[in-house]
């Protein structure tokens, strides 16, 4: 399946732009895609924590992605 | 005035207090987050901030309605700044009010701890010589 995956804060520095389309080899779970992620971009596995969020939800590990979803990467965040 | 809103424009903390205010209010607390001139003794010279929208409203939304349940508030107004924020600009206001000041002092404090764990906001400090994107790296 493909899925197409934005970015916000460092993450959009780490990927170099906005958003991504990425097939994914080995199942449609975040726990995949994540590790999909970090072998691409090492600098993933540097953060102090990376966070997803389909259709504006924070997700587990264990969400199966569904064809369509919008998957977001949430990197530590720091407002206020 | 949206109780619950994100914006380029300047924040106004006073008109903020001014929506949480009611006749049976004993109490209004307001934080104003405002932006600091050094980070560990680093000139700053601005911040930007940035937000996924849509799910940051949806979190301060979250914050405020689980606020107001617990502690029994007339109401809490949450409203932050995006894009480029000047020093001792207002980054992020919010303000509550109740019939007694515990709750509101609690409910206050609660809000803003929350708001920086949970709500998709990115700061990133802006330096002479660069920039960092703060508490990205442990």
């Amino acid at each position: 399946m493909k899925i197409r995956i934005v970015a916000f804060g460092i993450a959009k520095d780490i990927i170099k732009g906005k958003e991504l389309t990425m097939d994914l080899d080995n199942g449609n779970s975040i726990s995949a895609v994540r590790e999909q992620l970090s072998s691409i971009y090492p600098e993933f596995s540097k953060l102090s924590s990376l966070r997803f969020a389909v259709n504006a939800d924070y997700v587990e590990d264990s969400y199966e992605l569904k064809s369509g979803d919008e998957l977001v990467l949430i990197p530590p965040v720091s407002g206020g | 005035m949206q109780d619950i809103y994100i914006t380029v424009d300047k924040l106004n903390s006073k008109a903020c207090t001014e929506a949480v205010t009611y006749p049976g209010a004993g109490g209004i607390v307001v934080f104003v987050g405002t932006v600091r001139d050094q980070t560990k003794g680093k000139a700053v010279k601005h911040l930007e901030f940035e937000a996924y929208e849509p799910m940051a409203l949806k979190e301060m939304q979250k914050i405020a309605d689980h606020a107001t349940d617990k502690w029994s508030l007339h109401k809490m107004v949450i409203h932050h700044r995006t894009g480029l924020v000047e020093i001792q600009e207002e980054a992020v206001v919010i303000a509550c009010s109740s019939a007694h000041r515990k709750e509101a002092f609690e409910a206050c404090q609660y809000a803003i701890d929350t708001l920086k764990e949970t709500v998709p906001i990115w700061k990133k400090e802006v330096f002479e010589d660069g920039e960092v994107w703060v508490s990205a790296h442990p």
